[in-house]
């Protein structure tokens, strides 16, 4: 250190050495640069934009409240979005309420209990694959296990197992209106016999839209007798008393239905989208748990508190914003796939809510598939129109999570 | 001793300077803790007890054969460079070093005569008796008031009276009630780093531990804050049996009644607090206190 000095003038001189870079040409390729990254910038954003506008100047005429109140229909003029609206919501809070607890504890076990061995990294791995998965594979993987359920129940039209449905033989009166028979089973045919019934009643709109009621038949005596039980039917009565053959059944399914195989219900198209999004759950939620310092899991720990106590009292109250972050992502996702969806034969043409989990759904991304392929140019414009609800609903979803989000993380600040 | 520096931010002995005992380890051992004649006549109850405790971190070698006696209710203080194994021997008081895996230990470290380091030995009651301050503060991100109230609620059920009367006693003893009692119900986050660590102390005294463990309780504070940390330890002193690890030879000078010297993970002197900085009878211990090293 003390003979720094005699080499001091040799030292400028090697610093000397290196060929002067101007600074204006330096500040100019600064300037470029930052140019070059707003035009790029500016692409993706104008892209984004001319897209939302054409949207918007082709769906917003068709957006009404009746359009969201009216259900499929052949005729564009007649054509809503109810059933996709409501199938949409139902699938999307099936796949949260399942997605959530169960990416949250599996990225718990991994990060906070699990052994940093050769089996826990493989699982780690595995994941983060499975995350890059295209959504249509796991559409693939819901129909063998949800849809069918590896044909181990029987075929989905007439499922082996059920609870709390009841059955219903069809018969049609000579109005047309549908008479319903209770039976056991989809199997079992009716035996009918004559009695007395009641007479049908007319509802009429009238000229000035209040309602008629009319009896316009006079009844015929019926009975009808299905084993044991002898029972009257509210109104109408059948055509023929040789009919035997019911001509359909039908299954009345309370909330608490459910049947083995599931068949193309709202259950499976949430399991299946839950699928999707369970590796980005458990992976977001990995992130968030590492991101909780070190050393406040030591100042629980050190307390006394168990693995558990600190998981509940420490880790996840402290990451639970990251948590859900990665939740509105991966919700938002859901909402969006029609892949899967389509893998799962769902009916195009639904004309009801789904009520119960065993019933038959479409979601918003698949309505507007469906409108998009069709030849009239009207079913363009209600596409459109079916995005603006999508994104409405994504936006809802997203806002809702924002919510609860700044709820958790108010004490944190 | 191979002459790889200790790690840490501490410069390396300089070479004229480097004791060169080969087997540093057993040489300590054959030093009985109260090796020094000047005794107190009554001498103090042992709290913990550490027998020929050897501690590696996979294979390297983190304690070498440390035997020491912390008296009860008294403020021990650890010192030496960094690396030097005060911190694990810390940690094995209230087995801390069960959060790192390739770390284990043998010899024998006792607290009441029961064995710490047995499989069967209860851990969470043993950090329920055995308190621990880092040496960064870590409140939780929860109010004041839920940061203390953490411990206690960990172990049992309260009535919300008595836990907030218990939140306040607690925070007494830790001398920062007066500035937070008006504001028990903000973050805990929003306090000074020296009312932090205030704050951690009262959170550990709230489970009523009989031993506080002091990881470097200051060295993230100001001058004004360790000051305050400093009177509250000497006020504690009479309740808790208190160790304290530390870089700062004035403070351990301070607040410390026995102090303990370790280098490259021995223990090479352990006495009363004022004949290790006036008349050690180590040489190491001497360069060190004297700041000829260290």
């Amino acid at each position: 250190m003390n003979d720094a000095r005699p080499n001091s003038n040799h030292f400028q001189k090697l610093i000397d050495r290196g060929v002067p870079r101007t600074s204006a040409a330096r500040v100019r390729i600064d300037r470029a640069f930052s140019i070059i990254c707003l035009g790029i910038t500016l692409i993706a954003v104008l892209a984004l934009a001319l897209l939302l506008a054409s949207i918007l100047i082709e769906g917003f005429p068709g957006l009404s409240w009746s359009f969201i109140e009216r259900y499929a229909s052949r005729i564009p003029d007649q054509a809503g979005i109810k059933a996709p609206l409501f199938g949409s919501i139902w699938v999307a809070s099936i796949c949260a309420i399942v997605a959530l607890p169960v990416g949250v504890a599996t990225a718990v076990y991994l990060e906070e209990f699990a052994a940093k061995n050769r089996v826990t990294n493989f699982l780690r791995i595995n994941i983060s694959n499975l995350a890059g998965v295209p959504s249509i594979v796991y559409g693939i993987l819901g129909l063998t296990l949800f849809v069918r359920m590896f044909g181990l129940f029987g075929p989905i039209q007439n499922p082996s197992f059920e609870i709390g449905g009841e059955t219903f033989a069809i018969y049609y009166d000579s109005t047309g209106e549908p008479l319903r028979v209770p039976v056991t089973s989809r199997n079992e045919t009716p035996s009918l016999t004559t009695g007395s019934i009641g007479y049908i009643q007319d509802v009429l709109d009238g000229p000035d839209g209040e309602l008629i009621f009319t009896n316009n038949w006079t009844p015929i005596p019926l009975t009808i007798v299905n084993g044991d039980t002898e029972f009257t039917p509210a109104y109408g009565v059948i055509s023929a008393i040789d009919v035997v053959e019911p001509i359909d059944y039908e299954i009345q399914k309370p909330w608490y239905y459910v049947q083995f195989p599931f068949g193309q219900t709202v259950l499976a198209g949430g399991l299946t989208l839950m699928l999707v999004v369970l590796p980005v759950v458990i992976i977001s939620s990995q992130e968030a748990l590492r991101s909780v310092p070190r050393s406040l899991r030591a100042g629980s720990m050190a307390m006394g508190a168990t693995r558990l106590q600190t998981v509940f009292r420490v880790t996840l109250p402290a990451s639970i914003p990251m948590i859900m972050t990665g939740a509105i992502l991966a919700m938002s996702r859901a909402i969006g796939e029609a892949a899967p969806i389509l893998v799962l034969g769902v009916a195009l043409f639904i004309t009801d809510v789904p009520q119960s989990l065993m019933d038959a759904f479409t979601v918003l991304p698949m309505q507007i598939y469906n409108w998009t392929s069709r030849p009239q140019e009207e079913f363009r414009a209600l596409a459109a129109t079916g995005i603006i609800v999508l994104l409405v609903v994504l936006l809802a979803f997203n806002a809702i999570a924002v919510l609860i989000r700044q709820k958790f993380s108010r004490p944190l600040q | 001793m191979s002459p790889t520096s200790p790690t840490g931010t501490r410069p390396p002995m300089p070479s004229t300077n480097a004791p060169e005992p080969r087997n540093r380890g057993t040489t300590v051992v054959a030093l009985p803790p109260h090796v020094n004649p000047v005794e107190p006549t009554n001498p103090p109850e042992v709290c913990i007890r550490c027998r020929s405790l050897n501690s590696w971190y996979g294979d390297l070698q983190a304690l070498h054969s440390v035997g020491l006696d912390i008296p009860k209710n008294r403020v021990s203080a650890f010192i030496g460079p960094s690396g030097c194994g005060k911190s694990t021997l810390l940690r094995w008081f209230n087995r801390m070093n069960d959060t790192i895996p390739s770390a284990r230990a043998e010899g024998e470290i006792t607290l009441d005569g029961r064995d710490l380091l047995d499989p069967r030995c209860d851990v969470v009651d043993l950090r329920r008796r055995v308190g621990m301050v880092f040496q960064k503060p870590n409140p939780f991100p929860k109010s004041i008031f839920d940061n203390v109230a953490f411990g206690p609620r960990l172990h049992r059920r309260y009535s919300r009276l008595d836990l907030e009367s218990l939140v306040e006693q607690s925070l007494r003893r830790a001398a920062i009630w007066d500035e937070v009692k008006d504001r028990l119900d903000q973050s805990a986050l929003g306090l000074s780093g020296g009312q932090q660590q205030r704050l951690c102390i009262a959170r550990a005294i709230a489970i009523g531990p009989e031993v506080l463990l002091m990881d470097e309780p200051c060295s993230a504070l100001d001058p004004r804050s360790t000051a305050a940390i400093e009177d509250l330890i000497r006020n504690l002193r009479d309740q808790y049996t208190i160790v304290i690890v530390t870089h700062n030879m004035q403070q351990a000078a301070r607040v410390s009644d026995r102090t303990a010297f370790f280098y490259n993970g021995a223990l090479i002197e352990s006495n009363e607090t004022d004949l290790i900085f006036t008349n050690p009878a180590h040489r190491e211990t001497e360069d060190y206190v004297s700041g000829r090293f260290g």
